[in-house]
């Protein structure tokens, strides 16, 4: 009895023991640095985004975003691990610090982003995507309307879902939704007729039909579900890492704002460099103002960000241009200036 | 002195067995604080928004996150009883002919085992859904509108089954029947030659020693390899969120992603399930009580 006692008095001293000594973490951007490798969550599954190529090497706009936060907290952009995850895994996947980031084509929601639902922060956006719906050409399907008492092939476990049921809820459309995990499933269920339409995002839907036999035999109906802005995230507890992300987002954006290429970063800073006066310049290149430090990074990781993945347009051309494998026409991802939405704030 | 030292073992095995669920808990509790995600049940009365495509009762994305897990729950146990019953009556056929003497059955039976137990049930599962189910074409099986089958599914005498349902049944029945006779051969086998001599010697037919003599002799040894089997196939039918079934885990999975509260999905999941397959256990016990007693009557 007495051994069982004193057994029981250990026991909860452990417990306590070990709740004390607890202690709230530090960034994970030490983390990143100190282990010299940056864990990135990917899909691997959509073409133009993160695809497993041939040479067994991910590649596409999300990775490519992996990259260059690679390159900005680490200068070196091949120092990445890829974690390829579903849907319903990315975000258990940052919360318990099983990935760094998270670069799926993920939509920036207030309840993603709100410490009482899933508690991400987000980087800023890097696709404006929206919902839509592809059909058969042959079933003469041409608006939302013709699809009342039809089955629907959905991917679970996204916002899709949720899109896809307050349009048909709120026209009072009755329809039925074939929920499937993978969108490989979603793809294989539409193709075999087991719905007479898809839905996802649709940009992945352009890359679906590209991979298609008869893509010609496919069309994406006009009307756009939902707003999508697929954003980067990580961990909406660690601010150190969420402004360090934004600002290597930034930096792909004003690059391309001003001009700034792979090919003419070495130029541009040694102009930088020759010339004080250009002021700005000169900040972003971190040849002064020490802006860097003050998100816990290099002052030069604009240098890095930009020679390892070069501009946002060069990202988009190289993985969503007209002559890649997905073609995607680039509309609300201009720059604003050039009509879209894409936009810095000022490195100052 | 040895039983002292027996008991100080136990206990001190007891002690590390709390030590250890004990580092467990506290572990998850201080993840929970540290992620910010206390334990909360609140949002279950909150509006799921997402459409089912079946219902056994009346549903609509504007019912609560718990009648959503209800109706989940029902389309599972609709799934785990239907397969549960097929696959014992499909069992009990394979299982007898390959004990029978009737070679091209005992071939065929045997054949039928060998594929079925030696292939992963999801794999299974993905083959009768994407193969065979969605691969018919519209008009595979046509008698006027009484019955139909096609890639949207089986249509019988009015009662329209959906192609998942339908690929998640037969898919879970034919994997578990393999089992299930196998389970049944093991129990025929069990039973003395002499008793089939015996019957025999009685002049009862094969089929009248059969039923009277040797499967009441069986069952004993049959039932709990049955239960093992129904427990089985009540844990497989989570397989279903593979082919697009709404049951009780893929509905599940589709709050865990719009609440995040993924730790009290596990919980819920995992009470739902304990309870049937506490309810399938008992169930089978009390079956194998009753047998037991019977025998000792026949004796």
């Amino acid at each position: 009895m007495r051994k069982l006692l004193s057994g029981i008095a250990f026991l909860s001293l452990l417990i306590t023991g070990c709740s004390n000594s607890y202690q709230k973490d530090t960034s994970r951007l030490d983390l990143i640095k100190k282990r010299g490798e940056l864990i990135c969550g990917v899909s691997g599954k959509i073409p133009g985004f993160s695809f497993l190529g041939i040479n067994g090497e991910y590649k596409g706009l999300d990775v490519d975003i992996c990259k260059s936060f690679a390159a900005g907290i680490l200068g070196d952009s091949n120092k990445i691990q890829y974690r390829p995850l579903t849907a319903a895994e990315r975000f258990t996947a940052i919360k318990t610090g099983e990935i760094d980031i998270l670069s799926r084509n993920t939509t920036f929601t207030l309840s993603r982003d709100s410490s009482g639902g899933n508690g991400l922060s987000f980087a800023p956006v890097v696709f404006y995507d929206g919902q839509g719906l592809m059909v058969k050409k042959e079933s003469n399907i041409s608006n939302i309307e013709d699809l009342q008492n039809k089955s629907i092939c959905v991917g679970s476990g996204t916002t899709t879902e949720q899109n896809i049921n307050d349009v048909f809820e709120s026209k009072s459309l009755p329809y039925t939704p074939i929920k499937y995990q993978d969108l490989n499933q979603v793809i294989a269920g539409y193709l075999q007729g087991r719905c007479s339409a898809m839905t996802s995002d649709r940009s992945q839907l352009a890359a679906a039909r590209s991979g298609f036999k008869n893509p010609e035999e496919h069309i994406i109906l006009k009307n756009v579900l939902s707003k999508e802005p697929l954003s980067p995230a990580s961990d909406g507890a660690d601010n150190k890492l969420a402004d360090a992300l934004r600002w290597i987002i930034f930096t792909l954006i004003t690059a391309e704002e001003e001009g700034i290429t792979k090919g003419n970063i070495d130029e541009k800073v040694k102009l930088a460099k020759n010339n004080p006066q250009l002021k700005s310049l000169r900040r972003f290149l971190g040849v002064d103002g020490g802006l860097g430090e003050k998100i816990g990074l290099r002052n030069d990781f604009t240098i890095n960000v930009i020679k390892a993945t070069g501009n946002y347009g060069e990202i988009y051309e190289r993985n969503l241009g007209e002559d890649s494998d997905v073609p995607i026409p680039r509309e609300l991802n201009q720059l604003f200036k050039n009509g879209g939405l894409h936009f810095s704030p000022p490195f100052n | 002195m040895k039983s002292y030292k027996s008991i100080f073992f136990q206990i001190i095995i007891i002690l590390l067995f709390i030590c250890l669920f004990g580092f467990l808990i506290n572990n998850l509790i201080i993840n929970l604080i540290r992620t910010d995600l206390g334990f909360n049940f609140s949002w279950l009365l909150k509006p799921a928004s997402f459409a089912l495509a079946e219902h056994a009762l009346p549903y609509s994305p504007s019912d609560s996150y718990a009648w959503a897990l209800f109706i989940g729950w029902l389309n599972s146990l609709k799934v785990i009883f239907v397969s549960l019953f097929l696959s014992t009556i499909l069992g009990i056929i394979i299982g007898l002919s390959r004990t029978g003497n009737n070679i091209l059955l005992k071939i065929f039976s045997s054949f039928y085992i060998t594929i079925i137990r030696q292939t992963p049930l999801l794999l299974q599962l993905m083959f009768w859904y994407f193969v065979g189910f969605l691969g018919l074409k519209n008009n595979f099986i046509y008698f006027s509108n009484l019955f139909k089958i096609n890639n949207q599914g089986i249509d019988f005498f009015g009662l329209s089954l959906t192609s998942e349902f339908s690929a998640l049944i037969i898919g879970l029945s034919v994997f578990t029947s393999a089992f299930i006779a196998e389970v049944i051969r093991g129990g025929i086998i069990s039973v003395p030659k002499g008793q089939w001599e015996s019957f025999r010697s009685l002049g009862l037919s094969e089929r009248n020693g059969l039923i009277r003599v040797i499967i009441p002799q069986a069952l004993p040894a049959i039932i709990p390899g049955l239960t093992s089997q129904y427990l089985n196939l009540a844990k497989n039918s989570t397989l279903a969120i593979a082919i697009g079934y709404s049951d009780i885990y893929a509905i599940n999975d589709t709050i865990i992603n719009q609440t995040g509260r993924a730790i009290e999905c596990f919980i819920i999941l995992l009470l739902t399930f304990l309870i049937l397959n506490l309810l399938i256990t008992n169930l089978m016990e009390t079956i194998n009580k009753f047998i037991n007693k019977k025998k000792i009557y026949i004796n």
